[in-house]
């Protein structure tokens, strides 16, 4: 809307952009806007799908833009060329030059920018300090693991100091243990470099150890931007508090004169609602670590909104035991007890649950739409050709 | 490779690798390559290890065959011809294959599968009309003279020349540099272009610094194939050449049909099969070098 204002401001601005490839109607990325800070690491997640590959090889450059503009530091880069925006791009399947060795690599960008051989090696060797390869300079990228890769990757990123570095699913191809160790990598390097940081996945996981804010996608928009406990604490789309965790979903209907939300039977109250809301269909959402479980009703602490259901399973997940409950309306849920506290009841048994009405988040039931996430492809494929 | 592997892990190139394949079927495959291999014992191995007794022996033994050739005044003449446009076949073939196969990559599946047709057109199509088309083509007063003539270059009459024969000889062979261009292209990332691009390459050295040299492979054994078939093709020379610009497997045709000199020709032939093995040896030993390379991009 507001463009001229600001515009000298550092950062990198995405302002209504929309992308349709040809040859399809519904676009891929939809009137996208997103100021991104300087230094900030910041992800965009979101099933497959959802456009935030798309968004990001706009960033890059690769696809074109449809409509609306990119800025880096009030300069407009949307019909740039690729090689002139000074990006970093990392991708999920590495793309290291499988014919040159980790150091030819590395040094690809820097003699792209024409400097000296002496500098070259400086910050090659620089670099792999960095991601702690030192070892592994004369290799080719097929004589290493795939964690390795994807530090010679990092590194051949942001040897050249870009003005932001790209992530695409950076650690799908990852197996589980080198995904936790890369993950710590890449939250030092950004601690140590200060550079602006923009990181595509579909984990939620990754995405709230990770990021400065997250930006969830769904169906080409952005449903809601925050700091990862905004998004998991008060998610404003059912989209966003399914995404983000697990919870506990109690359909009803919105009545914001009385404060509650009317489920069949029971009426949780509701602080602080939204009024546009009102007399709609809504949803109150329940983080598990929320629900407290009593066998006595007497012992639900005041002001607590609570409701009976019934224990289905009890999943012993190592530090907590996952709790699989059944209400009366039908709605399932499930709760968390850390491990080391007493189960109050064994499944099968009815019990209270309980929470305090300050940590559910009522949204818009958007009633005819499967909310469930969507399953994950394997990212890192171009989005479309 | 003998790299110091202390403590670094298997590289990913060796998992991935044919790790599954099973072996206790081996034996029995031996039984099912038995019918080609009896077929070629009698009719490949037999004839050449014959061509090549005959050229040390018919009609005296010893080296005389291949000393002749080296002194008759025209079998050098012819062999070096041969090379010279096999060479310039091979070549030609490739600037022209390079940018089709390339393209097939970048293509729907639609597209790719109609510009595969396209490609495989001439194979099916029969040899003989394939050369008389070329030959109409290609006379006095045929298309090609008579469009140079409209712009102004009179006599342009390809037939019975060397030329005419590779203009011919290239549009055989394409199949033989596309297919085997596109299967090593495929295997190639196109996200290596974007990642040189992203690091600050023009589109244009991106793919002379990536994309090229990891396509060098399947450039090299698209050489070698047509290379080697053009070395010894009949009909096309035959046909649209001359008998004053003959290549060698039109000499060594005349010299079993005309002279009856079955020494002679079997010593060309000799020659002409060292030539083809040592292309496919130093061929070979590229291949090697690079099939790290190789394995590295098919591996992803």
């Amino acid at each position: 809307m507001s463009q001229s204002d600001n515009s000298s401001s550092p950062g990198i601005r995405i302002a209504g952009v929309s992308k349709v490839y040809s040859g399809t109607s519904r676009p891929a990325v939809d009137d996208v806007s997103l100021d991104i800070a300087d230094g900030e690491f910041i992800t965009l997640l979101g099933p497959s799908g959802s456009g935030k590959t798309t968004m990001l090889s706009m960033l890059a450059g690769f696809v074109s833009v449809s409509g609306g503009k990119i800025e880096i530091d009030g300069r407009d880069v949307s019909r740039q060329k690729p090689h002139k925006r000074n990006l970093g791009v990392v991708f999920q399947q590495y793309a290291l030059f499988p014919h040159m060795t980790v150091t030819k690599n590395i040094a690809f960008p820097l003699q792209q920018r024409r400097m000296s051989k002496a500098q070259i090696a400086a910050k090659v060797g620089e670099a792999l300090k960095l991601v702690h390869l030192e070892e592994y300079a004369d290799r080719l990228p097929s004589q290493l693991s795939g964690g390795q890769q994807q530090r010679v990757a990092l590194a051949r990123a942001v040897v050249y100091h870009p003005r932001a570095l790209l992530m695409d699913e950076p650690l799908g191809a990852l197996d589980r243990k080198l995904r936790d160790e890369l993950q710590r990598e890449i939250a030092r390097m950004h601690r140590e470099l200060g550079m602006t940081f923009i990181f595509v996945t579909h984990d939620q996981h990754e995405a709230l150890t990770l990021s400065d804010r997250i930006a969830v996608f769904n169906e080409g928009r952005v449903e809601q931007v925050g700091t990862p406990s905004e998004l998991y604490e008060r998610p404003e789309t059912l989209f966003v508090a399914q995404f983000l965790g697990e919870s506990t979903c109690f359909r009803g209907t919105v009545d914001v004169s009385a404060g509650v939300l009317r489920c069949g039977g029971f009426t949780p109250r509701a602080p602080r609602l939204d009024a546009r809301l009102d007399g709609s269909d809504g949803v109150a959402v329940i983080r598990p670590e929320r629900l407290e479980l009593h066998t006595d009703a007497a012992a639900v602490p005041a002001g607590h909104n609570q409701v009976r259901g019934t224990v289905t399973e009890i999943v012993y997940v190592g530090n907590h035991h996952q709790v699989g409950l059944r209400f009366p309306d039908g709605t399932s849920g499930s709760a968390m007890r850390l491990a080391g506290r007493s189960l109050p009841a064994v499944p099968g048994e009815e019990v209270t649950v309980s929470w305090d009405p300050e940590h559910q988040s009522i949204v818009a039931d958007p009633a005819d739409e499967p909310t469930s996430g969507r399953a994950a492809e394997p990212l890192g494929a171009p989005a479309g050709t | 490779m003998s790299a110091p592997t202390t403590s670094a892990p298997p590289p990913a190139a060796v998992t991935n690798g044919a790790g599954l394949a099973g072996r206790p079927r081996r034996r029995a495959a031996g039984w099912f390559i038995l019918p080609a291999t009896a077929l070629l014992l009698v009719f490949f191995c037999y004839p050449l290890g014959n061509i090549i007794w005959r050229s040390f022996t018919d009609p005296s033994a010893g080296l005389g065959n291949y000393t002749k050739l080296l002194d008759d005044g025209v079998s050098v003449t012819v062999l070096t011809r041969t090379l010279v446009t096999a060479l310039i076949v091979g070549a030609c073939t490739l600037v022209i294959a390079y940018p089709y196969a390339y393209a097939m990559t970048r293509v729907t599946p639609r597209t790719r599968n109609l510009m595969t047709v396209v490609v495989l057109l001439p194979f099916w199509t029969s040899m003989m009309a394939r050369n008389f088309a070329w030959y109409m083509l290609e006379q006095r007063g045929g298309l090609i003279d008579d469009a140079f003539s409209a712009i102004g270059i009179g006599g342009v009459v390809l037939l019975g020349s060397v030329a005419g024969v590779a203009v011919a000889m290239v549009q055989v062979m394409l199949p033989f540099a596309v297919l085997p261009l596109y299967s090593g292209m495929e295997g190639i990332d196109k996200r290596l272009l974007d990642a040189a691009t992203s690091l600050g390459a023009p589109r244009w050295r991106a793919f002379a610094r990536v994309y090229l040299p990891l396509s060098l492979p399947a450039v090299l054994s698209g050489f070698t194939l047509v290379f080697i078939l053009t070395l010894g093709f009949y009909v096309t020379p035959a046909l649209l050449g001359s008998p004053q610009q003959s290549l060698v497997p039109q000499l060594i045709a005349t010299r079993v049909t005309d002279l009856l000199d079955f020494g002679g020709a079997g010593a060309l032939g000799t020659v002409l099969l060292a030539i083809t093995l040592l292309a496919l040896f130093v061929v070979s030993r590229f291949a090697n070098l690079s099939s790290t390379t190789e394995k590295a991009v098919t591996n992803e």
